[in-house]
């Protein structure tokens, strides 16, 4: 074998070997896993019970519909009160489900929630509305319990178990 | 996406790993590869052609690689995909590297002069690794869950000592070259020690984990030192007698240094007090002191460690294999001969067991063998990272003791044969020539990809419930 030869193949067999390391390390890389910071805020609930079957949720997907909103409408979605409260949820067009499911876009953490409590969607002019799944409890908006799907005014109290949510500008 | 991720709720949550069996698969034939691409190399040094094996051991590897992998996709479809890959790497190149070291017409006489005939050493040790791999299979099929273990705590310390202590036992333990770790059963000799690590693993495990709250809470602090108290010492205090025992007793510091030190580091990843590892240092080095001051044994060992090159030392040794070695690392320098083209086997008698790594440093140079430290360095970070995955405290110190033992094992060869630490009669674990070992480290391996398969399980769906709405699950 002429010297060249084996040169190339002892310097070539040493790249080989470090191009394995450093895929494995790429494997690696590729490969952590523990917890992650999921934002569930403009999922779709189609989307979100799919999600969450599969274990690694997508990046949600910014629906921006913003120009079909009317002015004064609403923008966020506020809990006041409860064991959720400050949390906030951009209204962007999506479906928001709440209750106890952990595939729910807001996961009540409440004795009185049902798994499906309620949801909250646009209509079709981009009015919000409120709807209760069949929940054990209710839901109310302001001091009255839902029977069917009904209009959420800016600011009226939506009142779940120990939750109180608010839509806002 | 940060600036407006506070408008939106968040939610933390565990990200179940996908199985990555096709990334293992991908892995795998590399790892397959690359030794055949050495086999090649080796021969057209040698002998200016193609080896006539080739095709046989490709064969050979690429097929127990393949069932390995068969069997972890069906019976551990999440383990860690790097674990496997690596680990055949590893034995890969050492049947290369031993089949180099076979080619040497110096072993070959050295061979005949000593035991009357030279055996081959590179098929025996491909047949090694099959029942290696067969264990490996033994333990993915039978074992299904790590946590079965559990229940043989104080079983599996009966049956380490009983296989520590085998060596000692008259007409069964066999004294190689000064140091009292083989028995001969049959034709064969083993190394009792290679088994007894896994199986020590499984009781520290298994008792630091009933005892840990006791062993890390109740002391006294004192300067920045948590000091344990007096009766907490007994167990860390029995486990140092064993380990000074068998250095007494079975003269291998190597054996003795791996179990003291699994030991300490399995209670410090157990109780998180840095003063476990302090005192473990100290007691370590207490001992080793006081024994290599009487025993004559490791006493030579430790004169061949501070001195390799003098005369006296060689003489008294009987071999310079030591100086050989330092040698063999020194002409390989940074990019090394080439494989098939060093003279690391002038290292002569255990040229491919235990100074295996010298071979490699010659041959493959610095860059070489930082691979392959690397490669060493991957499987015991799999093994960390699986423990730190795993959700029971048992998983978790099994990985942590194993992969532990894993990294010791290969610091006291590596250090031993490069001179950073006393020799010892350790091999390499998957590269180096002896059935124990990589018998023992394949089992080693499977016991890590069980209790990683369980750590990355994604949990199971939860069973639709009818009472869904009525009920409230209390989540633990």
């Amino acid at each position: 074998m002429s010297e060249l030869t084996l040169t190339v193949m002892r310097l070539g067999f040493l790249a080989v070997l470090w191009l394995f390391v450093i895929v494995a390390v790429q494997v690696i890389r590729s490969d952590l896993f523990g917890t992650r910071v999921t934002q569930r805020g403009a999922r779709r609930e189609g989307a979100g019970r799919a999600a969450a079957r599969q274990q690694a949720a997508p990046p949600p997907q910014r629906a921006q519909s913003g120009g079909r909103q009317r002015r004064g409408a609403p923008t966020k979605l506020v809990v006041s009160e409860g064991t959720l409260t400050g949390t906030t949820v951009a209204l962007q067009g999506q479906t928001i489900s709440l209750g106890r499911a952990h595939d729910s876009t807001i996961v009540l953490d409440d004795d009185y929630a049902s798994s499906r409590h309620a949801r909250i969607y646009p209509d079709r002019d981009g009015q919000w509305i409120v709807e209760d799944l069949g929940s054990t409890n209710g839901t109310y908006l302001d001091r009255t319990r839902l029977t069917t799907p009904t209009p959420v005014p800016l600011g009226a109290p939506i009142r779940i178990g120990k939750t109180v949510i608010e839509l806002r500008k | 996406m940060s600036s407006s991720s506070n408008s939106h709720t968040s939610t933390i949550g565990a990200i179940g790993a996908p199985s990555r069996r096709n990334t293992e698969l991908a892995l795998l034939v590399f790892a397959v590869v690359i030794p055949l691409f050495a086999y090649m190399n080796v021969g057209l040094a040698i002998s200016g052609e193609l080896p006539p094996g080739m095709l046989g051991y490709g064969l050979g590897l690429g097929l127990l690689a393949g069932v390995a992998h068969l069997v972890v996709r069906k019976f551990a479809p999440y383990a860690d995909p790097l674990l496997l890959p690596l680990a055949t790497l590893l034995n890969g190149l050492g049947l290369v590297v031993i089949w180099r070291l076979d080619q040497s017409e110096r072993l070959q006489q050295l061979g005949k002069a000593s035991f009357g005939a030279y055996n081959a050493a590179a098929p025996k040790q491909l047949l090694y690794s099959a029942i290696g791999i067969a264990l490996f299979v033994a333990v993915m099929m039978l074992l299904k869950d790590h946590r079965v273990l559990q229940r043989y705590t104080y079983i599996s310390m009966i049956a380490a000592m009983g296989l520590l202590l085998l060596p000692l036992v008259p007409g069964l333990g066999k004294n190689i070259y000064g140091a009292k770790i083989w028995i001969q059963v049959g034709g064969f000799s083993i190394q009792p020690a290679e088994f007894a690590k896994i199986v020590i693993a499984v009781f520290f495990a298994g008792y630091l984990m009933v005892k840990r709250d006791a062993l890390a809470l109740a002391s006294r602090r004192f300067m920045g030192l948590y000091l344990p108290r007096g009766r907490d010492l007994g167990p860390i205090l029995a486990v140092w007698a064993m380990s000074i025992l068998i250095l007494v007793f079975e003269t291998d510091l190597g054996t003795s240094l791996l179990f003291f030190g699994m030991f300490i580091v399995m209670l410090y990843v157990a109780t998180e007090r840095t003063s476990w590892i302090v005192f473990g240092l100290l007691m370590s080095a207490i001992g080793a002191v006081t024994v290599a001051s009487f025993e004559p044994h490791v006493k030579v060992r430790v004169d061949a460690w501070l001195d390799p090159f003098s005369k006296e030392v060689i003489n008294q040794t009987g071999t310079d294999q030591i100086a050989q070695s330092m040698m063999a690392f020194g002409s390989g320098g940074t990019l090394g001969t080439g494989l098939g083209q060093g003279n690391s086997d002038l290292i002569g008698f255990a040229a491919n067991s235990d100074f295996i790594l010298a071979t490699y440093g010659e041959e493959l140079g610095l860059a070489g063998v930082m691979a392959v430290l690397l490669i060493y360095g991957l499987i015991v970070e799999r093994g960390v990272r699986t423990a730190l995955a795993a959700r029971d405290p048992f998983g978790k110190l099994l990985a942590v003791g194993l992969s532990g033992a894993f990294a010791i094992q290969v610091f006291v060869v590596a250090g031993g044969v490069m001179g950073l630490i006393p020799l010892t009669g350790m091999t390499m674990p998957f590269i180096a020539y002896g059935g124990s070992s990589v018998i023992a480290n394949w089992a080693l391996v499977g016991i890590l990809l069980r209790i990683s398969d369980t750590a990355r399980r994604p949990a199971p769906s939860p069973a639709p419930n009818p009472d869904a709405e009525m009920t409230q699950v209390v989540r633990p």
